[in-house]
Formats: C-alpha cells, structure tokens, sequence
C-alpha cells in the first residue's frame, strides 16, 4: 500500500513539476556516453606473466548522462573499476559518482557548480582535465563564475578542491594521507580583434591575457615549514599578421617544496612560445619551451600525476604507431629546454611529384634537454639541489648537454591510384631511458625506426590494409653484452618488426591480425612474438571491440580508434556508445 | 531519507520522459582559425545539412578521414550544398601546429579549436574521429565512430537522404 502511495505521489509530483516548469522540460534534451573496457588475464608464461596476483578480470567502465535545455545544462558520471585493468593506478579500484555538474551561462555571466574542467592559457598555472584512457582527471570541484561584460572580453574565477581518485573532499581527512589543498584562480582575458570594432576584420589580430592561482595547503610536514598559500601567475600575447601566427606565455611560481623537486624552495618559470606561418598547401611552427620547476601540486607530498594543478605540454610529435610509439616522451617536471619544428607541405595535384591526387609531405624534429643547475650556498658550502635549500640556481638560456630526447621524421602520405594509398615514415630517435624511465644504467636508446601503411579498396565495401613497421637500434643488437643482473632492464630493447593486415567492411565490421617481433633482443628470452587478433564492429555511434592475444605496452590503433595499452596476455573486449 | 531520494528520482523521470533525447547542438562557443567566434547552437546553413566532425593532429585515422572528405567536398558541396566543419580536440600541446597541419594538408573545412574539451563532453565524443551529420533544423540526425577507408560514401548516402528531404 505505502508503496502505491509512493508512486502516485511520486506522478502527481513529476506531473506538477512539469506543468510548473513546462518550458524547462520541453526544449530539453538528454545524451549521454557509455564505455566498458574489460580484460581476462591469462598465464603466459613466454613473455614472463608468471603469476596473475589474484587479478584475472579487470574492468574500467563509465556511463554519463547530460542534460540540456537552452542556457542551462548539467550532467554526471558514474565510473567503474572493478577492479581497475592493468596499467592503471590501484587507487581507481572501486564503484562511484565520480562527477557531476551544473551550469547556467546566458553569454553575459556563467556559472558552474560542480566538477570544474577548464584551463588558462595554455595550461601553465591552471588546468584540469579528464583523460580516460589513462584513466587521469583532476577536476576541480568546487564553483566558477566565467563574466563577459564586453564583446572581447573574458574574466574566469574558479575555487575548488581536485578530485583525488575516490578520496572524500574534506577539509581536512584526519588520520590519511590526503591533505589536498584548496585550489583559487583568475583569469582575464582580452582579444583586440573583437573588442575594437575598427579592429574585427584587419589583419593584424591580438589578444592578450593573464591568470593567477593560488592554492592554501596545510602544513603536515614535522621536518619542513612547508608555506600554506603557494602562488602562481602567467601573462601571455598572441599575435597575428596575415599568414603569420606568434603566441608567448610566460609562467611564475613562488617557492613550492614537494616530494617531486625534493623539498627545495626554489621559485619556479616556464617560458613557451611558438611562430608560425602558413598558406593554402603550406604550414610550418617552430616551438620552444623552457621550464624550471614548474611541478604545481594541490599536495605537496604528490607524485606522478596526482592532483596537477598545471599542465606543462610535451611539445613533441605525437606517434600513434605501433613501433613508433614505443618510446613516447614524457615531461620532465623539474625542467626542460625544449625545441619543435614541424612543416607540412602538399606538392600539388597535377605536377610531376603531386601526380593525381597530391602528395603531402610532413618533417617534424623536437629536441628536448635539461637546463643547467648551478650550486648554491647552504651555510659555508655549496649545495645542489639539496633538500631544505635553496636548490640551484639557473641561468635562463643555458642549455644543459644532457639530451633527455630528440625526434627527427619525415612522412610521404600519397593517394596513388582511385584504391591505392600509402603513408611512409621514417624516424630517428634518441630517447634517454635512464631518465624517462627510471632504469638506472641503461644505454640510451638510439634507433632508426620505418613504417609503411598501404590500403587497398577492393570495391565500394570492402578494403585491405597492411601496415610493415621496424625499429632498429644502433647500439643494442643481438649481439650486444648484458650482464645477468642486469637482463630485466632489457626488456623490450633491440630490434624489433611488427606487421598487421585488416580486412574492413563498410560501415560495420574490422578484422585484423598483427605480430610483433622483438627478434633483436639481447636477451634471448625476451626476443618474443606478441600475436593479436581483432574483430570491432561498429554501428553508428556504438563500437565493440573484441581482441585476444599478447599486447606489449604502447599505443594500438585498430578499428579506426586509437588507446593505450599495458602488457598482458589473455581477451580484452571494449563496447562504447553515445547517443 | 531513503524514500525522499526514491521519490525524488521517480519525479525526475517522469518529468525526464518528455524530455528529447533528439539532440540539438549545445550552446558552446569555440574560436575558429581566424580567432573568430562561433557558436556551436546557431551554426546556420540556409537549411541545408551542416557535418562536424572531431579530429586531433595526432589521430591517424581522423587524419585519413579528413583526406578523403576533402578529396570529395568540393563535389558534395556543388550537389548537397553541406558544410563540413572540422573540430579539432588538439590540447595546449598541439594548438599552435593545428592551423600550420591544416594549411600544409590543403583542407577546406572550417576548423574550430576546442583546447578544453568543452564541445567533446557536451557532445559525448570519446574517441575521435567522430563524425555528425545535422540537418536543416539544427537536428542531430546520424552519428558515427571511428574511421574505414571509404566509410565517406556512407555519409553522403545520410546527408543525401535529408538533402533529398528539404526538396
């Protein structure tokens, strides 16, 4: 009986609601996305899975579901880990709301209560952001007011606490390790271009903006005097000139000492800019990046990517190979010089080289090292980057010998023929993994790498396609001596071939098949074959992805999409959809 | 406590069931290569269909789709009228080299730059390329994941059924 009452009360409630408030409900529109990631773990004892330490399914899934109606929209999602798949950090394990949000912007004033994703500039005091594939999101929790008083013009205020895997968003949690601080920033920003009538359409186009974040910590450390307000500011300009394009911004952070620079009390600065220039059939940049210190935690005691505050963009080629991205680069938090050209130029249809079709071509070269550390004074001594210090200090535009990475490709992308097309790469890469991978000791990784994709359209349905990759390096051969201590350092070292065929069928269905081969391993037992099968069907906006076999940690492409892997053995399978 | 919380969602569904789930664009404004603003909800085409389509400079599949609709475009536009415009997801990593890949490919979409994801959440995208066809009344009528070498004649084949429509 009580249960009926319920329900109708519950109806006349609903009814109500809706003829109170009949045109919110009316123009309103609910979409959402679902994605499930599951994978069963098998023994494999070839590629030295020996022990599944009680894990034989992993399963990451979300589902979100987004309400809009004019000016107004919210949304949530639920996350699943259950428990997490390989790979991913342990702290994810468990089942939640992990988001949710509400907006109101009317163009004039807009506001957000909730889980809060934005950034400034380009992210060098302030962003939060949410990657699912690394299974990374720092939003900030908590309210921002984004104010237009002027075409133009764009002022931000945000005031939060991140999101921490599933810890609760207190205060202060006593008795744990989560002493997440309070997360307050401003942005402003200007654009010449739209706020200056005699300005819309000139050629000549400018914007400049500035931020300031500050986040308020407590002080946990018995050992440290740990500062409880830490701030952050950035200014920038973009400038503009007909087919040229230049943008700087420059970032400053009082002193922040902290598990990742090793408790110095160093201010920290960031420099990044880029100039371009392009035309129809023609576009080159030229980037450089220098920071010093720059990590921007919201705790203090954080390691890898916990609670980020800020993002420092790798500003180097993105590979989404097999073979090529093997040896991804990633930031170096306590400092970098960094340097990116890349140019793309089509030969144009109808010349000798450009043939039929055109032929793009595309060199890309990023180099990245360390800056240069100078002792300071610690009582009678000199220190280098010694905790409780001052650290070092470092002159502005020294470049350190130290190469952390450089990346040199060049790509041929042709349509030959109506069904011929083939994307040709080479690239030489320098990769420091002592440095960017922790393995204390090991040679750098010196390597020629070459990959050529061909597709062939059978008819309107059906294609074919073939990708032959290589990775040679010229130091770690077969050949090479490793010492039995030393042999787990060298997994994955030497040389390496990887081949995949698919077959596709319009607009449903994919099949492929791929090996790769470490045959060049200087270790015998690691000179391994990682075979793969594929099937993804996909409907309209839904995709399942089933596959088996051993997957060598990196990037796989298959099906159209692109995500990374960690090493496993045994069946995966990705269902997703949105509607 | 509970109960309330029962009620409570039992309310919101039943005001949720009349409640569209044929969705228009979302109300998000995203700067374009010229540093223009354009919002998302009043993308107009004088009633013709309207394609967006999520791309990054580091997708390879987005970057195959986005040749082959621009080998056709032209074609589509002289038959449908359809604009295609191109979003690209690029974060603060690879803003700066969008327009220069852009250009140096010889594209002819308008592309829109949406750094902080803000388009890719309200429009439910997971993984690029993603691909919407809207029709002449800003309607959400055909969406699709991933990309395979020809899957280009199956979005005319859509965009021409609602082309078709409007005469």
């Amino acid at each position: 009986m009580r249960k009926h009452i319920l329900v109708l009360l519950a109806l006349a409630l609903g009814f109500s609601f809706r003829a109170s408030a009949q045109s919110f409900v009316e123009g309103g529109q609910v979409s959402g996305s679902f994605q499930t990631d599951a994978q069963y773990y098998m023994l494999d004892k070839g590629i030295g899975i020996n022990d599944l330490n009680g894990k034989k399914f992993g399963i990451n899934g979300f589902g979100k579901v987004n309400y809009t109606n004019g000016n107004f929209s919210a949304g949530i999602r639920f996350e699943a880990f259950m428990p997490e798949l390989n790979g991913f950090r342990s702290e994810l394990n468990g089942v939640g709301l992990a988001n949710f949000f509400a907006t109101y912007d009317n163009g004039f004033i807009g506001m957000t209560v909730g889980d809060i994703y934005d950034q400034f500039g380009s992210g060098l005091v302030f962003r939060t952001y949410e990657e699912w594939s690394l299974g990374m999101d720092n939003a900030l929790r908590g309210a921002r007011v984004v104010l237009r008083p002027t075409q133009g013009v764009t002022l931000k205020g945000v005031y939060g606490r991140q999101r921490f895997f599933w810890a609760p968003y207190l205060e202060r949690d006593m008795g744990n390790d989560d002493y997440r601080g309070i997360v307050r920033g401003m942005d402003a920003e200007w654009d010449l271009n739209q706020s200056i009538s005699s300005l819309n359409d000139s050629e000549f186009k400018m914007s400049l903006g500035g931020s300031f974040v500050s986040k308020k910590q407590a002080d946990q450390s018995s050992f440290y005097n740990i500062p409880e307000n830490v701030s952050a500011a950035a200014a920038r300009i973009n400038l503009g000139y007909g087919n040229f394009a230049f943008s700087t911004e420059y970032a400053y952070k009082i002193n922040d000492p902290s598990a990742i620079n090793n408790f110095i009390y160093k201010e920290g600065r960031a420099l990044m800019s880029s100039l371009s220039y392009s035309q129809q059939g023609f576009g080159a940049v030229l980037q450089v990046k220098r920071t010093d210190n720059m990590s921007f935690k919201s705790m203090y005691t954080g390691k890898q990517n916990d609670l980020d505050i800020n993002f420092i963009p790798p500003i180097n080629y993105t590979h989404t190979h097999s073979l090529p991205s093997m040896y991804t680069y990633s930031t170096q938090p306590n400092g970098e010089m960094a340097a990116q050209l890349q140019v793309n130029y089509t030969i144009p249809r109808g010349t000798a080289l450009g043939g039929k079709y055109g032929t793009k071509l595309a060199f890309n070269m990023s180099q990245v090292n360390d800056i240069v550390r100078d002792s300071v004074a610690f009582g009678n001594q000199m220190a280098l980057n010694q905790a409780g210090t001052l650290g070092y200090t470092s002159k502005f535009f020294a470049v350190s010998d130290h190469r952390f990475f450089r990346d040199i490709n060049f790509e041929v992308d042709k349509k030959i023929s109506k069904d011929w097309h083939l994307t040709a790469q080479y690239i030489n890469l320098y990769y420091d993994i002592e440095t960017i991978e922790g393995h204390a000791g090991s040679p750098v990784v010196k390597a020629n790498i070459g990959f050529m994709d061909v597709t062939y359209k059978i008819n309107k349905r059906q294609s074919l396609r073939l990708e032959l990759q290589g990775l040679w390096e010229n130091e770690v051969h077969k050949g090479y001596e490793v010492e039995e201590s030393e042999k787990k350092d060298y997994q994955k070292r030497g040389d390496w071939a990887f081949a995949l065929l698919e077959y596709s069928v319009n607009p449903h269905w994919s099949f492929s098949i791929a090996d790769k081969w470490n045959y060049g391993n200087p270790v015998e037992e690691y000179r391994d074959h990682y075979f793969t099968g594929t099937v993804t069907y996909i409907h309209d906006a839904t995709r399942v992805m089933l596959s088996a076999g051993r997957q060598s940690e990196g990037v796989v492409c298959v099906g159209g999409v692109c995500r990374t892997v960690p090493a496993s053995s045994g069946v995966s399978l990705t269902v997703s959809t949105s509607f | 406590m509970k109960k309330l919380m029962t009620l409570l969602l039992m309310a919101l569904m039943v005001t949720g069931l009349h409640a569209q789930t044929k969705s228009e664009l979302p109300n998000i404004t995203l700067k374009n290569l010229k540093g223009k603003d354009v919002n998302i909800a009043k993308l107009n085409n004088d009633g013709k269909p309207i394609v967006i389509t999520f791309w990054a400079t580091w997708c390879g599949p987005c970057i195959k789709e986005h040749n082959a609709l621009n080998d056709v475009y032209a074609d589509w536009q002289a038959e449908t009228g359809v604009k295609i415009y191109s979003v690209s997801i690029d974060d603060s990593r690879s803003t700066a080299k969008v327009k220069p890949v852009v250009d140096g490919k010889g594209w002819d979409f308008e592309v829109l730059l949406d750094p902080n994801g803000d388009l890719k959440r309200a429009m439910n995208v997971s993984n690029p390329p993603h691909t919407f066809l809207i029709d002449g009344n800003g309607k959400i009528v055909y969406q699709h994941t991933g990309y395979f070498e020809g899957a280009e004649d199956d979005l005319y084949e859509e965009i021409l059924k609602i082309a078709k429509k409007k005469k």
